[in-house]
């Protein structure tokens, strides 16, 4: 079977899925980083590649994500997107007509705004992280619930306590405050997702002009305590596609797909991939006062990728193929 | 009396020669790097903008090399900037550094005003500060010509970092020149590189314009590389400030005639007419300008926590609605990623590409 391969290597999970040539999701996986990014992907890539030996032909590999251009150096991506641009093409293969893609991932969160199926406006979460995913995990943890249930436990609240959400410090200060007032937990967790969805509007959708239809993804998005405090805020329902955790993931495969469309042979390194040995180290160029902290890449002994100099010259010393990035022009038409 | 002074883009270059045609010991700010930053966030009121402290880490990098005087620039309007080489100069005194301080205006008016200002720094007679400000002037010049020669060359070369590495070569080359003739020939030479960088003469690049508070636009570190960044992304990058663009009549690339500040100023009347400090309203006027002159976008950059950029961003919002022409602002400080920055115009240069695509039907 043809399939394209996409890769979201975030912060705090990596996500793959396969997709066939009429980008139908055939199989995905979903897996936390742990800090360790390779083995994230290799250990994804080992799972799927077991389960369909042999019987796979990938015809076209994206990554994207804060990782993305890591991933596309392990795996041999065509494509390398940014998280912004995957999320709104997968949505909008989803979704044909959304307006607006709130997403909400483990570290940062973004809305798209789209006319006509096209970006018009976005913006990430710049100085702070409250109300993403790592928060909320936090947040569960310390009062003992376990992740799945913590937005089926704010759903049972008939009244919700008002929780400071500004700043995520506050924001556990109060819980614990409102816990010791003697609050119920639904109460305190409801009260959570009002503010987590309060601060997300007040910082990262100021401005923005939100329309329907508004579709929710991103890990968070498996919160139903969070989705009904968006609907409650914004007054419009709110869709959470299928496959809101992988969004990223198959936004890249469909990229990978539009990428290859003109016949050429993928750079996909293959399945072996997982097998391979990788290490990664960094040194500090001691060769003009920057001081660049210079991070390779080495794979099976050979180092297959440098960055992280300003002045280029480390990473110009290897010639990995290099996966499209950008447009360039290739002439006026 | 040992000088040193703000690095902000390729400008030191030529103001360590002013200085020093005008008979000073000069030492010339060192590279910005990680290190001037941590240094300068160290020793800064958390609130002060990302231009604040990378100038204190730079005046303590300098002071560590030995120097004991730092000429600074005054601000424009209500911009805390007014206020920062005393305040400096405060937290170094209060540090043990007893240094002398020289407040100029930046030479917004005529050359004279600047030579008046600089009376304090003049330690040769009068008809040698002619020529000492006519080179480093002409050298300022080259510097800009050269830096706007690489936006145009980035987005068209065939070799990605060609053009960086050609202009790196160029600075030192223009760096070494001691008097007019070695200007003068190392001007011939810088041509020769630039126009040797191989591109493709028909490429049809995205246009952007930058647009945000000097400092920050100007000095490449404090706002991540945004202009090399976007050019290797295939974008052709403006920029509404050069230190001399009012005296470049024909402009060395003259479709890229810059307008004057008085056109943004009117342009800027309908959405704000009130003088917000810093560069505010031209903001607001060139991003008008840029929409009018077929450009694809605007990238806004502002130093967190900077009111008049603050209040610019806010404007920018109704501007690029009612010319449905998109804008991004970056707020940039010591807590910035290159890699966020890097996202976030990956993803503008995916809309604005797209945005092209649709409204003229062109694959690009």
């Amino acid at each position: 079977m043809n399939v394209f391969l996409g890769i979201d290597l975030g912060s705090v999970s990596t996500n793959l899925v396969l997709l066939d040539e009429e980008a139908e999701l055939i199989d995905s996986i979903y897996l936390r980083t742990g800090g360790r990014p390779i083995q994230a992907i290799q250990e994804g890539l080992r799972v799927l590649g077991g389960r369909h030996r042999g019987r796979l032909q990938v015809l076209g590999a994206g990554t994207t994500g804060s990782g993305r251009r890591l991933a596309a150096l392990v795996v041999g991506a065509d494509v390398v997107k940014n998280e912004i641009t995957a999320h709104a093409v997968a949505s909008l293969k989803e979704v044909p007509g959304v307006r607006t893609i709130l997403e909400i991932g483990g570290q940062d969160s973004k809305i798209i705004i789209l006319q006509d199926g096209v970006v018009v406006d976005f913006a990430m979460n710049t100085v702070c992280a409250a109300g993403t995913g790592s928060f909320l995990d936090h947040q569960a943890a310390r009062m003992n619930i376990p992740i799945e249930e913590f937005g089926e436990r704010a759903l049972q609240s008939k009244s919700p306590t008002r929780i400071a959400g500004r700043c995520s410090v506050f924001a556990e200060s109060d819980m614990i405050h409102k816990q010791q007032m003697g609050h119920k937990v639904e109460d305190i967790i409801a009260g959570l997702c009002e503010a987590l969805v309060r601060n997300y509007l007040n910082n990262v959708a100021k401005g923005k002009d939100i329309r329907p239809p508004v579709v929710f993804q991103g890990g968070v998005a498996a919160n139903a305590g969070i989705r009904v405090a968006f609907e409650k805020a914004l007054g419009v329902p709110v869709i959470v596609p299928r496959r809101f955790d992988v969004m990223g993931a198959i936004g890249a495969a469909l990229l990978a797909q539009e990428t290859v469309a003109d016949g050429r042979p993928s750079q996909f390194k293959g399945f072996d991939v997982a097998v391979r040995d990788y290490v990664t180290n960094s040194f500090v160029c001691q060769d003009c006062p920057n001081h660049c902290e210079v991070v390779q890449v080495i794979e099976e002994g050979e180092v297959v990728g440098r960055w992280g100099d300003r002045c280029g010259k480390w990473s110009a010393s290897v010639t990995a193929p290099t996966p499209k990035v950008h447009y360039y022009v290739e002439g006026a038409s | 009396m040992k000088i040193t002074f703000p690095r902000m883009g390729t400008s030191y270059i030529a103001i360590a020669d002013l200085f020093r045609g005008l008979g000073n010991e000069v030492i010339s700010p060192p590279p910005i790097t990680k290190r001037t930053l941590d240094l300068g966030t160290r020793y800064s009121p958390e609130f002060a903008c990302l231009p604040f402290k990378i100038l204190m880490g730079t005046y303590l990098e300098g002071i560590a090399r030995g120097a004991d005087t730092i000429v600074s620039s005054g601000g424009v309007g209500p911009c805390r900037a007014g206020f920062y080489m005393e305040m400096h100069r405060r937290i170094l005194w209060d540090l043990g550094y007893e240094v002398q301080t020289i407040t100029l205006e930046p030479p917004k008016g005529h050359l004279s005003d600047l030579v008046q200002q600089l009376r304090r720094l003049i330690h040769v007679p009068l008809s040698q500060v002619w020529d000492a400000v006519r080179f480093a002037w002409k050298k300022l010049e080259l510097l800009d010509i050269i830096e706007e020669r690489a936006y145009y060359l980035r987005p068209r070369e065939l070799v990605r970092g060609s053009t960086t590495r050609a202009f790196r070569k160029c600075l030192s080359i223009v760096r070494g020149a001691k008097d007019p003739e070695e200007l003068a020939e190392a001007k011939s030479q810088v041509e020769e590189i630039l126009a040797s960088v191989p591109i493709n003469p028909e490429a049809v690049p995205l246009k952007v314009g930058l647009v945000g508070e000097i400092y920050v636009v100007l000095e490449p570190f404090a706002n991540g590389e945004v202009a090399e960044t976007l050019g290797e992304l295939g974008v052709e990058v403006h920029r509404s400030i050069y230190l001399t663009k009012w005296t470049r009549e024909n402009a060395f690339l003259d479709f890229f005639r810059i307008p004057a500040d008085r056109d943004a100023k009117r342009l800027a009347r309908p959405y704000l007419d009130e003088m917000i400090g810093g560069h505010g309203i031209i903001n607001v006027g060139e991003t008008v300008i840029y929409s009018r002159n077929g450009f694809d976008g605007v990238i806004h950059l502002a130093p967190f926590t900077c009111i008049p950029e603050i209040v610019a961003k806010g404007i920018l919002t109704k501007v690029s609605a009612d010319l449905e022409f998109p804008v991004m602002t970056l707020y940039l400080d010591e807590h910035t990623g290159k890699e966020g920055v890097r996202t976030r115009l990956e993803a503008f240069v995916d809309l604005i590409g797209k945005k092209r695509e649709k409204e003229q039907g062109v694959a690009w």
